[in-house]
């Protein structure tokens, strides 16, 4: 039964039926199978946020999940927050706030706020900490980021 | 890294879940929220051969208050449990506890009995199950038993159960009105494990410290009760001085271990730094 499995996936809107081995993660399927290469890998293991993506509309590690248990669910992407030529609301504002240098750990952070802009409390930069802590980014020293989250936070609207 | 192969089964129930664990000898693992176990399976550290996935069966997300007591299904999420509202009334302690479990996203999808099973020794869970006296409830081949959370955590990541039982729920106790409670714990960055942590219960009567518990963790093999401080502690007011006595009773009893973070020693000072804190504190708030 390590033979290949049957799965649907809805990702971004779409219907993606693949077989696929048990032990691919679900960072490796989107990234390989479908091609959607926002989606970033960098420690494997839980802890960077590189990979976070939105499983039935909560953040979660895409590279804790396998693509087998997301059978059937709800995958957002990177990808559906907006195009190079017409950016989303969250990507707008790290653009405004110059909330990326190198960018790796971008699509992680994007997909994080996604949650976090829905789900939580954002009224003070504590609170914005918190919902940024499980990301990591080398590049930026976090200051512009929670610029960014603030702003977003300060005019919650539709999140594209 | 890529995890080795194995075989994937969806469970439907949790009786499909013990027979395909019993299937599957000592081959089986269960994966819950995989918060824990996906790191090792990536890394391999764990290969099992058969996985079975416990997410999708129906009626264990779910936290049910039981008068004296709260059981917590299988797939109580961490998000759950730090904002379920009943837990927030009745057991604060572990409502702020929860605050310092992992990072939101982590959160969504780790669960309170994976963590136990998981019995990491820095973890929250283990530490606050063993508190409120939890009892773990198991399904197995041969029906259902209980045990209690000190019988089951046997050791840092191992616990007593066979390969082919899975935990289905975890009460715990609440404690009585008006207990005082306290929470403390030292983590290099917020959400990441901790080097150490206390948590106490004390009850208030005739100006006397009752029914004391004193439970840590970071600070040895598992989380444990520390009853050489709870006896110090036990029908005394909690002056300065017995607290001190209780604290070196603490820092007396636990064996920590050295390791990168930090060695024996800083984890023992740190460990009664905690305690004095959230003894006092607990006592403060007891009623
Ligand atoms: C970046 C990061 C930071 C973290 N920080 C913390 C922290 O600060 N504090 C903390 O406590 N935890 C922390 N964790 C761990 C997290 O809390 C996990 O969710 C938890 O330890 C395990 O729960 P799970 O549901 O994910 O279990 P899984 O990973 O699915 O399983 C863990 C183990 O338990 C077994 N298991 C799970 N459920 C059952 C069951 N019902 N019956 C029998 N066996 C079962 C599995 O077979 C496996 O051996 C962190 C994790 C990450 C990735
Ligand atoms: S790649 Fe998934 S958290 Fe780092
Ligand atoms: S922008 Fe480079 S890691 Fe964050």
């Amino acid at each position: 039964m390590t033979d290949p499995v049957s799965i649907t996936v809805h990702v971004n809107g779409t219907a993606h039926t693949r077989r696929v081995e048990p032990r691919l993660l679900l960072s490796d399927f989107l990234r390989h199978e479908l091609g959607l290469t926002g989606t970033h890998v960098g420690c494997e293991h839980g802890v960077c946020g590189a990979c976070t993506v939105l499983i039935d509309g909560r953040s979660a590690r895409s590279c804790l999940t396998l693509a087998v248990m997301a059978d059937g669910q709800d995958i957002e992407t990177v990808e559906a927050q907006g195009t190079q030529e017409d950016l989303g609301r969250i990507q707008r504002a790290f653009r405004d706030h110059h909330a990326l240098q190198c960018g790796f750990c971008t699509p992680g952070f994007l997909m994080t706020i996604a949650d976090m802009l829905r789900h939580h409390p954002l009224e003070n930069d504590e609170q914005i900490r918190e919902a940024l802590s499980g990301n990591l980014c080398r590049c930026t020293g976090y200051q512009n980021i929670v610029a960014a989250v603030r702003e977003l936070a300060s005019e919650r609207g539709p999140i594209e | 890294m890529k995890p080795a192969p194995f075989d994937y089964v969806r469970a439907e129930s949790v009786e499909h879940a013990v027979a395909t664990l019993a299937a599957a000898g000592s081959d089986g693992k269960i994966i819950a929220g995989g918060q824990s176990l996906m790191p090792m399976i990536n890394f391999r550290l764990v290969r099992p051969a058969v996985l079975v996935d416990i997410n999708r069966i129906s009626g264990l997300d779910r936290i049910e208050d039981r008068g004296k007591h709260l059981r917590l299904g299988a797939l109580v999420r961490h998000r759950m449990t730090a904002s379920d509202a009943v837990i927030a009334r009745d057991v604060p302690v572990l409502h702020a506890a929860m605050e310092n479990v992992a990072h939101l996203t982590v959160r969504n999808r780790g669960t309170f009995c994976g963590s136990v099973c998981h019995a990491d020794p820095s973890a929250e869970m283990p530490m606050l199950t063993l508190l409120l006296d939890g009892v773990v409830r198991i399904a197995g081949p041969n029906g259902e038993r209980e045990i209690a959370a000190a019988d089951f955590l046997t050791g840092s990541l191992t616990n007593a159960l066979d390969p082919a039982e899975m935990v289905t729920a975890i009460d715990i106790a609440k404690p009585a009105p008006g207990t005082g409670w306290g929470f403390a714990e030292f983590a290099r960055r917020h959400g990441d494990y901790a080097l150490a942590a206390v948590s106490v219960l004390i009850e208030r009567a005739d100006g006397a410290a009752r029914n004391v518990r004193v439970a840590v963790m970071g600070v040895g093999e598992i989380a444990s009760r520390i009853v050489p401080a709870e006896a110090v502690l036990e029908g005394r007011e909690p002056t300065a001085a017995v607290i001190a006595e209780a604290v070196a009773a603490l820092r007396d009893d636990i064996e920590p271990m050295s390791d990168l973070s930090a060695s024996a020693d800083y984890r023992r000072h740190l460990a009664g730094a905690l305690a004095a804190k959230v003894i006092a504190q607990a006592w403060e708030r007891a009623a």
